[in-house]
């Protein structure tokens, strides 16, 4: 008889994984109250991140998305008689990147193993994967919430593996088809230590690794096409108890949906344990129609993967310089670079975090300000940002890579208000022309003729006729009632086209009737 | 005409070279002789328009000036293990039905490169499981041989296996030679059942890409011929350095029957104590001391030596085998190719496809294999034996210390009757008692056939060398071979 408590319920085994906790005490902002006292929810993450590579991990097949079913695939991803997997170099350099992003080991010798199990969409029969000897160890993330409170998660480790095939089960009656155009491709599962108390941290620790993978280039981050995903492990217990049973939930793939997901199960292991009951160690799937995670698998019916080292595969051994050149290439990571905005910049740290949560927004502000040897005003530079460009990126669906404005041209926007050219109200209408047209700020201006009207004699000008045809309006300022200051203001604007200088007219209204 | 199959290949290649027949009547001859030899069911499938292609093609080379060496024009059969492109490749498996690859193996095509010329594919046990060839969905090949005495007189004899068909049809003259695959003794013990040469080069030396899988870390390609010299021209056309085989080694061939010098004077040769098995026939024992004579009387030095874990061998190697091979033939699942049969659901495809797909040594192998790797056993037999292995080859390599290459008996046996030990996979499983270990440290070691059983049966006599010393051990080979003028023809 097989004892079942040795079988491989999970991916990683506790004693593997090290599954406890580093993270003491609690927040108590965090705790759930029950009906009969305050539970702590305990959450760990397996995140599966798709490494960015033209090729898969043991085949030259390419890894794009989208393409025809079953177009992008070897002999190797469609295990045909005889085919063999070769390492494909890049992965490790991925990988051991991902790993130094994390401050975490890096392991100068790791091994391929076979995890065996049958499906259709695994054509192998077995996924090739890296289970006692993963090439990357122990490391850490450090996440900020927007209360301005900031945790830190243990990552266990990092280890590569191959992705699975696609079972199309709705496409014919009775039958499932099935896609290996993913089948080979190189993911990394990123292991998380139990560090996680809520679902809103589980989503912030969530989307602060999709920050870092795609600063440093391994993971695109696409949870749309399921470049990254998670597998959410949650238990609750009584605050300084033992950890209790878990339930894993499968392929969450939002960052609402982990909150989501962790929310509803915490409160659905709380009921069953407040009503008497005991946790049955499942694997689960979140619903996010319905907003709940129903059972896949309990640990009755999970498989025994029979993990042994890959007899097709050498040890991975890397050394140290290969480490070092990657070393050398890493980016400034986000934690850094939002420290350096609010030394450099003065901005605030809820700022520099907005701006440096995605890599192409910290580098847009950074053109932005950047004017060649001086510096614009970076809290300005970061209102146009977060104001009306993400308004218009939003507007128009569109990645901040394919701007149609650049942060230099941004840039001279900035200067035409800053040096009195145009008003900052023109220079909102000036930014959308530029965003449809792709011109220069100052050529719009020059075109359409934006310019400021700053000249005292102009403006007196129009002020007068102003006066002159509205005897009304400008006998009722004088008897004191300053509300039509305003529509004196809107009419000069109105004359010029907006053009005139906002200061310059209020000063000559004040002198020409307030006298 | 039906002497040029009597040839050996370095003798057809003498006889093209000067013009004395062509590829396509030596070709010819061979299909004739096959079809002849059909009772033998050596070939799973004969490729005779395919032969005579190749074999017209390697005129045209010759008569234009461009024959690109001593392979060829020369006529082979491939184990049905190789891919082959476009030819059925099944691995005597029904789950394979139809199998007919859109790639070439490495190996085969490395053959081809240097002119062989393909007669069809050789019969074998199941995915490379067994030591008589009688595991073939394709049904068992038999040995040309016949004992003249004893129980077994005038009864239908096993060729040995897995690479029965290879070795009978050299043996037969229905080959020229042959490629097998031997992962615990699958070149050398039908080698020497069938009065051949079986060569097991080195772990890496031939590329894995294209042969189908039995046990990963132990599968390893060779050539299976009439001469010692005839071995060495085979293996340097199937060996090379592949890319797309990550346990492929990166070394420069060399001009391996250049290595026949006939010289092995100083050459230190080692005589394990170990491998002195009770139960052993006496003529067995008599022929390996009468190899040690021959072997001193060239000149080499005779050292006893040990290799304590040798027992464990046997043991070990039936746990790794089967463990890698559970997973290997875990992608025959009636999904992409071969055989499928369905079932009400998934579950149940899968059940009955690989139940009417595999044979029952395939499934004994498959159980054990599942078993041992299972948690809670794994640390007990996988790990396990994944140690003896490492003392095994330890034991080697504190051997080469004092000795260059290693004399053993082949088999423990000549070749025995058709349904003998057929219902005793244990006795079965001893015939590899000898190849086993340096399967298991991954060296090279040859058969060669040194004498007759009191019945008039082939027995061989089995060198092993270090890593990569193919030479050596073809040069001693060579002496041997020499020595002992075996002449003996089924």
């Amino acid at each position: 008889m097989i004892n079942t408590t040795d079988i491989q319920t999970e991916d990683i085994p506790d004693h593997l994984v090290a599954h406890f906790t580093s993270r003491t005490g609690h927040n108590s902002a965090d705790l759930i109250e029950g009906e009969t006292g305050a539970w702590e929810i305990i959450i760990g993450l397996e995140v599966h991140a798709q490494v960015m590579s033209d090729s898969k991990l043991f085949s030259g097949a390419p890894t794009g998305f989208g393409s025809k079913p079953n177009t992008h695939v070897s002999l190797v991803d469609a295990a045909m008689p005889g085919m063999l997997p070769v390492l494909n170099e890049m992965a490790i350099r991925q990988a051991v990147r991902t790993g130094l992003g994390l401050e975490a080991q890096i392991n100068l010798r790791s091994i391929f193993d076979r995890k065996n199990y049958f499906y259709p969409d695994l054509p192998q029969g077995y996924q090739i994967s890296q289970f006692s000897d993963p090439i990357v160890g122990e490391g850490r993330v450090s996440v900020d919430m927007k209360d301005g409170e900031s945790f830190e998660v243990g990552v266990v480790r990092i280890h590569l593996e191959q992705d699975a095939g696609k079972s199309i089960h709705d496409r014919i009656p009775d039958q499932t088809c099935i896609d290996l155009n993913r089948s080979g491709v190189a993911l990394m599962e990123i292991v998380s230590k139990p560090d996680i108390r809520s679902g809103a941290e589980a989503a912030a620790y969530f989307s602060k690794l999709r920050s870092i993978l795609r600063y440093l280039g391994t993971c695109d981050g696409n949870l749309e096409e399921g470049s990254l995903r998670a597998d959410v492990n949650v238990s609750v217990r009584r605050p300084g108890e033992d950890l209790g049973i878990r339930c894993e939930i499968k392929n969450v793939n939002s960052i609402r949906f982990v909150r989501e997901a962790v929310d509803y199960e915490a409160r659905r292991q709380i009921e069953i344990l407040e009503e008497g009951g005991k946790i049955d160690q499942q694997t689960r799937l979140f619903d996010p129609d319905r907003g709940e995670t129903r059972s896949m698998r309990s640990k009755e019916e999970a498989h025994d993967y029979r993990y042994f080292p890959d007899p097709d595969l050498l040890p991975v051994v890397i050394d140290e310089a290969f480490i070092a050149e990657i070393k050398a290439s890493l980016p400034e990571l986000p934690d850094i670079k939002a420290a350096r905005f609010v030394s450099e910049f003065g901005l605030s740290e809820y700022d520099a975090g907005v701006l440096v949560a995605e890599r192409e927004t910290a580098e847009f502000f950074e053109a932005v300000v950047d004017a060649g040897g001086t510096k614009r005003d970076p809290k300005i530079a970061a209102n146009w940002i977060s104001g009306d460009f993400f308004r218009r990126l939003n507007a128009d669906d569109l990645e901040i890579v394919d701007s149609p404005v650049s942060g230099a041209q941004l840039g001279g926007l900035i200067d035409l208000i800053a040096d009195g050219t145009i008003s900052g109200k023109i220079a909102k209408d000036v930014f959308d022309e530029m965003f449809d047209s792709g011109k220069e700020a100052n050529a719009i201006v020059e075109e359409k003729g934006l310019k400021q009207i700053s000249d005292a004699g102009e403006i007196s000008a129009v002020i007068d006729q102003i006066i002159e045809g509205n005897p009304e309006q400008a006998d009722q300022y004088r008897q004191g009632n300053t509300k039509v200051a305003g529509w004196f203001t809107g009419q000069a604007m109105k004359a010029t086209q907006g053009k005139a200088n906002p200061q310059m007219v209020n000063q000559l209204l004040q002198e020409k009737l307030g006298s | 005409m039906s002497a040029l199959t009597n040839l050996t290949i370095a003798q057809a290649g003498a006889g093209l070279s000067k013009g004395e027949f062509t590829a396509r009547e030596l070709t010819d001859d061979y299909l004739s002789a096959m079809e002849a030899a059909r009772g033998l069911n050596a070939y799973i499938e004969e490729t005779p328009e395919r032969a005579q292609m190749m074999a017209d093609a390697s005129d045209a080379r010759r008569t234009a000036g461009n024959a690109v060496g001593a392979l060829d024009g020369i006529p082979l059969a491939i184990k049905d293990l190789f891919c082959t492109e476009g030819a059925l490749s099944t691995a005597g498996s029904h789950i394979l039905d139809g199998f007919r690859p859109a790639y070439e193996s490495t190996v085969t095509q490395n053959l081809w490169d240097a002119g062989a010329v393909m007669l069809g594919k050789a019969n074998m046990d199941e995915f490379a499981m067994g030591s008589a060839n009688i595991t073939s969905y394709y049904g068992p090949t038999l040995n040309p041989w016949k004992a003249r005495s004893g129980d077994n007189a005038g009864k239908d004899l096993v060729p040995g296996g897995s690479s029965g068909g290879s070795a009978s049809a050299v043996a037969a003259r229905i080959a020229a030679g042959a490629t097998g695959t031997d992962t615990g003794g699958s070149i050398r013990q039908p080698g020497a059942f069938c009065g051949i040469v079986g060569l097991k080069p080195t772990y890496g030396r031939c590329s894995r890409w294209g042969v189908i899988a039995f046990a990963s870390s132990l599968d390893q390609a060779g050539p299976l011929a009439r001469t010692v010299e005839d071995s060495a021209l085979m293996l340097e056309g199937m060996v090379s350095y592949d890319p797309k085989d990550s346990t492929s080694v990166d070394l420069p061939v060399p001009n391996y029957a250049a290595a026949l010098t006939g010289d092995i004077r100083g050459l230190r040769v080692g005589v394990p104590a170990e491998y002195r098995i009770d139960g052993t026939p006496s003529e067995i024992e008599t022929l390996w001391q009468q190899g040690v004579h021959w072997l001193r009387d060239a000149g080499a030095e005779i050292v006893d030596i040990s290799l304590p874990h040798t027992k464990y061998a046997l043991p070990a190697y039936y746990i790794v085998a089967p463990a890698e091979a559970s997973s290997n033939l875990a992608r025959y699942d009636g999904m992409r190719y071969g055989l499928r049969v369905d079932g009400e659901d998934l579950a149940e495809t899968y059940e009955r496809t690989r139940a009417e797909g595999f044979g029952h040594e395939v499934k004994r192998r498959v159980m054990i294999g599942t078993y041992v790797l299972s948690a809670g056993y794994y640390d007990a037999y996988y790990l396990k034996a994944q140690r003896v292995r490492t003392r095994i080859a330890d034991d080697f390599r504190a051997a080469w210390d004092s000795c260059d290459v290693i004399l053993t008996p082949t088999t423990p046996n000549a070749a025995f009757a058709l349904g003998e030990k057929q219902d005793d996979p244990i006795a079965m499983y001893l015939n590899d008692i000898f190849t086993v270990p340096a399967s298991m440290a991954g060296l090279p070691a040859i058969s060669l056939p040194a004498g007759l059983s009191g019945d008039g049966l082939p027995l061989g006599l089995h060198l092993i060398a270090p890593p990569f010393g193919e030479e050596t051990l073809l040069r001693a080979a060579g002496v041997l071979e020499s020595a002992a003028g075996f002449t003996a023809q089924p």
